[in-house]
């Protein structure tokens, strides 16, 4: 440990402020990147499980053939 | 490598080519005004204009600081270990001024070679070392120039 | 090679590779972050010169070199749209611009946060740090020229394009230091050379970098899932897995 005390770890010597802003800032920002990413990911599946659930209910001849049009697109992905 | 995507790849490897040359260029022609500060040697050189707001930056001369005891007024050399430059400032200087450290001054140079600042910002080097390291290599160092070797400071800039 | 080249396309593939990889990802970069920052906050000796302030570098340092590494990996990731037209690449891109920008953003904070007790300012128009902000822009210019166009080819291209353009900063910012007179000091990490600091101050500060970089990984294959969700969700495997319910 290279400070003698709590209190002298907060203070930093008068750099504290500095130093804690820094730290607190950058905890904050990444925090909430990851707060939003995952945010986002849950978002977009309730929304595609909703969509997917009024789909199924409209009828099966609709959602053949949306994974018909599908299976071409991921052909043409890999090329 | 199929034939289109060769063409491609030149294509981007000549746009890649032909941005860095013009950022080079550029670059290459504002390179006097990208430079921060001026150093001693160009101001002694007449290389920096005189009465116009330029920065000057360099270390600060062992043994050169001299403090107004009256006032905030403090007097120093600027060296690059060719030339020196005199700056005087007014002001609080920043907790890292200090002999043998490295500073920017912002401020105008007037007739007689004199830089009068405005500002003085500290400039520090990538060496970190605990306080203990930096005592020890202090001592050893200043053996060495008991031993009669002049070229230490040339080294520590 | 070729083989694996065009598997690395596949989105379901990476889908369930990202998958796997996720928890290392995040539990050992948060542990070495965690490590580094800690030994970094209150047992790394201070500097005999800054004291207590400069141990703002345990987390300058990893976000700024962050910076310009996502930077770096989006130029690649460019080339291979422009030559391969692979969509997992402009994939790439677009999800992790947002992580690229929040990075400099700490990076350009904590350096001007750093610079007030040290140099004497908050900000100076030198060259390191006018690129700096620099590539901030270009992360926002990407951002937005990506959400600006709707059609997903041109929008990759025209992205890549701007990536491409702006790589040619990254150069600059790492030899700007070098080149012209600045405020800022050289480089603490050399490839070639033994850092200039005693190692109870730069093993925490790799612990560090390592640990960004590795937390890094996990945003990239977090928000590239996501991006895969939105784009292949007419796929029968999206589908199924949307109604599944996992993950």
């Amino acid at each position: 440990m290279a400070f003698d005390s709590l209190a002298a770890f907060i203070a930093m010597e008068g750099h504290g402020p500095y130093v804690w802003t820094c730290y607190g800032v950058f905890v904050l920002f990444l925090g909430g990147l990851v707060y939003w990413s995952l945010r986002q990911r849950r978002q977009v599946i309730a929304a595609q499980r909703r969509e997917l659930t009024r789909s199924a209910d409209s009828g099966m001849a609709a959602s053949r053939n949306a994974q018909a049009a599908s299976f071409t697109r991921v052909k043409v992905s890999q090329d | 490598m199929h034939p289109t995507r060769k063409k491609r790849l030149t294509i981007v490897l000549f746009l890649l080519a032909g941005i860095a040359i013009a950022v080079g260029l550029t670059t290459y022609a504002l390179r006097q005004n990208i430079n921060l500060f001026y150093d001693p040697s160009q101001i002694a050189a007449g290389d920096a204009p005189q009465d116009v707001r330029i920065r000057a930056g360099g270390m600060v001369e062992e043994g050169s600081v001299q403090r107004d005891p009256e006032s905030l007024k403090v007097e120093f050399r600027v060296t690059d270990f060719n030339s020196s430059v005199l700056v005087e400032y007014t002001g609080i200087l920043p907790d890292l001024f200090a002999e043998g450290q490295g500073v920017v001054a912002m401020g105008r140079l007037n007739g007689n070679g004199r830089f009068v600042a405005d500002q003085v910002l500290a400039k520090h080097d990538e060496n970190y070392m605990p306080p203990e390291v930096a005592e020890a290599l202090e001592k050893a160092s200043a053996g060495v120039h008991k031993a009669g070797d002049s070229s230490g400071s040339e080294s520590a800039y | 090679m070729w083989q694996f080249f065009h598997k690395l396309g596949s989105p379901k593939w990476f889908f369930g590779i990202a998958n796997r990889l996720m928890p290392w990802l995040l539990w050992g970069g948060a542990a070495l972050l965690f490590a580094g920052l800690i030994w970094g906050l209150a047992f790394a000796p201070q500097d005999y010169l800054q004291g207590n302030s400069y141990r703002i570098i345990f987390i300058h340092v990893p976000s700024a070199f962050l910076a310009q590494s996502v930077y770096i990996m989006m130029a690649v990731a460019a080339v291979v749209t422009l030559v391969w037209r692979m969509k997992l690449a402009d994939v790439f891109v677009k999800s992790v611009a947002p992580v690229g920008a929040v990075l400099t953003f700490l990076a350009l904070f904590t350096g001007a946060v750093w610079g007030k007790p040290t140099w004497g300012t908050w900000w100076i128009w030198d060259a390191r740090l006018t690129s700096m902000l620099i590539l901030l822009f270009l992360y926002f210019g990407v951002i937005a020229l990506g959400a600006a166009i709707s059609d997903e080819k041109s929008s990759a291209r025209a992205v890549a394009v701007l990536v491409l353009v702006g790589v040619v900063n990254i150069p600059i910012i790492k030899y700007s230091v070098e080149w012209w007179n600045t405020l800022h000091q050289p480089a603490t990490f050399k490839l070639t050379e033994k850092p200039s600091m005693p190692a109870e101050m730069w093993v925490p500060l790799l612990l560090s970098v390592l640990g960004l970089y590795l937390i890094f990984g996990w945003f990239a294959c977090l928000r590239m899932q996501t991006e895969i969700l939105i784009r292949e969700r007419r796929t029968r495997w999206v589908k199924e897995l949307v109604l599944a319910g996992r993950s």
